[in-house]
């Protein structure tokens, strides 16, 4: 279904991204591992074309999707919906009309303009608001929202696109545990009644092991683990994060349950 | 999901509700559009009703005076060094004029700017008496200042620049008090913990916040001042402006200097552009570099 080949992004003499390569086969839940710089984000936001790459190819269902211009760009872009760490919606827009931007590709510049949208459109990003929890706040301006529900609104936007693949770039790093995980299992949802492929960079590994089905590690601009939750132990993720003896991954757990396996205490 | 329960009753209620939000939307961006079309239609109709001559009459003409410009300059092309040489002393006073105005105007700005935003005003009573003393400045167009003070000091470079300063205080000003609005206060609090007084506050605390953007208005300002002072020589202010005038009335002949004229100015609006954008860019980058 979706095929990286040695996908590699320089910027100067450093390489982001280097020589990456993975197959994908069916839709599936992937979360993306490494330390801040390990290229996650440069990656996913290659996927999704906003940067270009340097070498290397992204191919989907077999078509390359890595050279695309223009309108086929586009086109590419909102079958594979992003999610951003910061939200990324327009603040003082209400949060209808920013689910509804997720039509945009479909919609022509000019009734989109004057927010001539379709009112089945409307009634369908009311149905994902409410899917997703947040109906009531449908009128208010995306900027009166929480972090939390912001999220909501960004992934309904994602929904709205009726995307292949759902691309979260570390959905949930700037919200709270209670937020985080509301957020998570939202995407986990979608990907489980819906179908679709969800690739999600995360910055904590009990996330990547309780939602996903594979687990992709990175550092330096390379993958250095590919494999399922299970082989994911605390051996591999010292060397996914270059770490000594000393790391425990519950010091730092935004996970509710991690409270109460012992080794959260400080001793 | 903390609130997953699925009401389909409420969610209707609330399309229902979020349609009608939109019909109202969409009313009052029609009646917008609407007013703003016959607007157009009768401003048109009526600046062409007290037209002396006719617009659609004239359109044909539009041209014929450029063009004759640019056939006779084109003529005496050889000769365009020359001109150059010749009327880069009354360019340079003309930028002289404008840099001078817009050096004193932007320190008058600073002052009145800082007078009048709320929140940083040293006497917030008076804000209102600054701000309409920045409007008056801003009111009477600098043509007539320049035109009093020709008749009072005699025609020269002076008049215009007090003209012209005049006019920018109360321009900047403005500008500079919307910059002043969005400065943080947090850095002020944290000076006036340490006792200081008004002037050091606004020194210390605020400028160094709205630098950039306080030049960046200013460099603006001198680029359009730098047509001002053109204009100002055209009622005896020296400069440029003086010989543009006498060059460019039709049947002298001498369009080859008016288009010599034009295009020094020109290229001297395109050296301050490029320059401002330089250091503009130099600023904000290097502000940003110390975050």
């Amino acid at each position: 279904m979706l095929r990286i080949e040695n996908l590699t992004k320089r910027f100067g003499s450093n390489s982001a991204v280097d020589n990456v390569s993975f197959t994908v086969d069916k839709p599936m839940m992937i979360g993306v591992i490494g330390a801040s710089g390990a290229g996650k984000s440069t990656m996913l936001r290659m996927l999704n074309r906003l940067n270009d790459a340097t070498e290397g190819s992204i191919f989907f269902n077999d078509h390359d999707v890595t050279r695309l211009q223009g309108k086929a760009k586009r086109e590419w872009q909102s079958e594979c919906a992003m999610i951003f760490q910061q939200f990324n919606l327009v603040p003082r827009m209400d949060v209808v009309s920013n689910v509804l931007h997720g039509t945009l590709n479909k919609r022509g510049t000019l009734a989109t303009l004057f927010n001539l949208y379709p009112t089945e459109d409307i009634h369908k990003a009311i149905e994902i608001l409410d899917r997703l929890g947040i109906a009531e706040h449908a009128p208010k301006r995306a900027e009166a929202l929480s972090g939390g529900q912001q999220q909501r609104v960004a992934i309904a936007r994602a929904l709205m696109q009726d995307p292949q693949i759902i691309l979260a770039d570390e959905p949930i790093a700037s919200l709270d545990p209670m937020n985080a995980q509301i957020v998570m299992e939202a995407l986990r949802r979608i990907h489980e009644e819906d179908g679709r492929m969800v690739i999600a960079n995360l910055h904590t590994l009990d996330t990547a092991r309780r939602y996903c089905d594979r687990v992709i590690g990175m550092r330096q601009g390379r993958v250095v683990f590919d494999g399922t939750p299970e082989q994911l132990t605390t051996g591999v993720a010292r060397d996914i994060y270059g770490a000594g003896a000393g790391f425990s991954e519950a010091a730092t757990s935004t996970e509710i349950e991690a409270l109460n396996t012992p080794e959260a205490v400080p001793a | 999901m903390a609130d997953l329960t699925q009401h389909p009753g409420r969610v209707n209620d609330i399309q229902a509700s979020y349609m009608a939000q939109v019909g109202r939307k969409r009313l009052y961006s029609g009646i917008t559009m609407l007013v703003f079309v016959l607007l157009m239609i009768s401003g048109f109709n009526l600046a062409s009703s007290r037209n002396g001559g006719s617009f659609w009459g004239g359109i044909d003409n539009f041209f014929d005076y450029p063009s004759e410009v640019v056939a006779e300059a084109a003529s005496k092309a050889a000769e365009m060094p020359a001109h150059f040489a010749t009327y880069f002393p009354a360019l340079l006073e003309t930028v002289n004029i404008a840099a001078v105005a817009t050096l004193i105007g932007a320190l008058m700005a600073i002052v009145l700017s800082l007078l009048s935003t709320r929140g940083l005003a040293r006497f917030p009573r008076l804000i209102g008496l600054f701000r309409r003393v920045m409007d008056i400045t801003r009111a009477v167009p600098e043509i007539v200042v320049a035109l009093i003070l020709i008749f009072v000091l005699g025609g020269g470079p002076v008049p215009a620049m007090i003209a012209i300063a005049i006019h920018t205080a109360g321009a900047l000003g403005k500008l500079f008090s919307e910059v002043n609005e969005n400065a943080s206060l947090k850095p002020l609090e944290g000076l006036e913990s340490v006792g200081a007084n008004w002037t050091q506050r606004m020194l210390l605390g605020v400028v160094p916040q709205v630098a950039p953007n306080w030049l960046s208005y200013a460099l603006l300002r001198f680029e359009i001042n730098i047509r001002a002072s053109a204009i100002l020589g055209f009622v005896g202010a020296g400069g440029l402006g003086y010989e543009l005038k006498v060059a460019i009335q039709w049947g002298q002949g001498r369009f080859d200097e008016a288009g010599a004229m034009f295009i020094m100015l020109f290229l001297t609006i395109v050296f301050f552009d490029q320059i401002s954008s330089h250091y503009r860019d130099k600023l904000v980058h290097g502000a940003k570099g110390k975050e």
